[in-house]
């Protein structure tokens, strides 16, 4: 009973411990622990709770694992897995801000992290792609993802404008259909 | 009392940001000079860290703003402060969504949004790849060689094996600190 609580905290502290970059960076690891490894949630239920999570206010990462806790074993698996992903930062950043201060500016720091920036982006390439061959079901779902893209890349719109439109296509498919 | 005062600015961060940790950068800096917490140089270097550093950018600037600001206590009020709006709306929110999550109109909504989310994750890539490997190279070729080089070796592992992203991670560490060893 209890025991689903203190899983969910383990994985996200996993998942906090090795997501390098903002919220974007650690949709890969989530497919892999919560999805393909503790197969907690259906791999195409995941993409709704990422489109909620980008929805609402504040840090994807903390709304996605509040989301996937909540899902898993309601309010407290929520507030459980919440907090696994916040440790890990809370204890690496005191450890930082506390003993070093010239972090940043160490040479061989940047350069590991510069190795590791390599990973992150071909790790949210790979999970891209494989949202891309969920979600794009027909013509309009394909265009709906390319103008996404496009209008990301080439303007300052909103993610939150995209999404919603998102949900009116759907909507009007839901209509048209019946 | 700073304490409060920390958790208060901080869970209004978190409340009127829309798209996660690089959204609340300028209201961070606006929190920062109205209460003159710290300067600007150290705010920079701050988001430094905390996009390096494993974690959430949110989470980790949250955490190092507080420290800064009032050690220990301050690091507490800030980082619980920036999650306490998403993990209160969510636990309002989830108990609806997730019982109408099986109805033909949630259904249908969602397969519209489905392209979009991976859309969002796809140009997330992009740009992320242009900063990294163009913007941040401090080099005539404005091209950084250790990312790519690391890149092109990942992506011949990937290729042939499923590795766990952590373990590729480390392999991505390690040949970053080789690059500083040898050249």
């Amino acid at each position: 009973m209890y025991k689903i609580y203190w899983q969910l905290f383990k994985s996200f502290f996993k998942i906090g411990l090795f997501t390098f970059g903002g919220g974007y960076a650690m949709i890969p690891l989530i497919e892999e622990e919560i999805v393909d490894k503790k197969q907690w949630i259906l791999k195409e239920d995941i993409l709704d709770l990422f489109a909620i999570s980008q929805s609402i206010p504040g840090a994807i990462a903390i709304n996605t694992a509040t989301l996937v806790g909540y899902k898993k074993a309601k309010k407290l698996g929520g507030i459980f897995a919440t907090f696994g992903v916040i440790l890990p930062s809370f204890i690496i950043i005191s450890i930082i801000a506390a003993f070093f201060h010239q972090f940043a500016d160490l040479a061989f720091v940047h350069a590991i992290f510069m190795g590791i920036n390599g990973a992150v982006i071909l790790l949210i390439f790979k999970a891209a792609l494989k949202m891309t061959k969920l979600s794009v079901i027909d013509p309009l779902s394909g265009i709906c993802l390319v103008l996404t893209v496009l209008l990301i890349l080439f303007t300052n719109i909103n993610p939150v404008f995209l999404i919603i439109s998102g949900a009116l296509v759907g909507l009007a498919r839901y209509l048209v259909d019946k | 009392m700073i304490y409060i005062n920390l958790f208060i600015e901080f869970f209004k961060i978190g409340l009127f940001t829309f798209g996660g940790g690089y959204a609340m950068i300028p209201l961070m800096t606006d929190t920062i000079e109205k209460n003159q917490w710290i300067s600007s140089g150290e705010f920079t270097q701050i988001i430094a860290i905390a996009e390096m550093t494993p974690g959430p950018i949110a989470i980790n600037s949250a955490t190092f703003i507080g420290q800064k600001v009032a050690g220990i206590g301050g690091s507490l009020a800030a980082t619980l402060g920036v999650a306490a709006p998403s993990l209160l709306l969510i636990l309002f929110i989830s108990k609806v969504f997730f019982t109408y999550s099986e109805h033909p109109l949630m259904k249908s909504i969602f397969k519209g949004i489905r392209p979009v989310v991976a859309g969002l994750v796809l140009a997330a890539g992009f740009s992320i790849a242009q900063t990294v490997l163009f913007t941040e190279a401090d080099n005539p070729f404005h091209l950084n060689f250790v990312t790519l080089s690391a890149m092109v070796v990942l992506f011949g592992i990937m290729l042939k094996h499923k590795l766990h992203p952590i373990i590729l991670i480390f392999i991505a560490g390690s040949l970053g600190f080789l690059s500083f060893a040898f050249f």
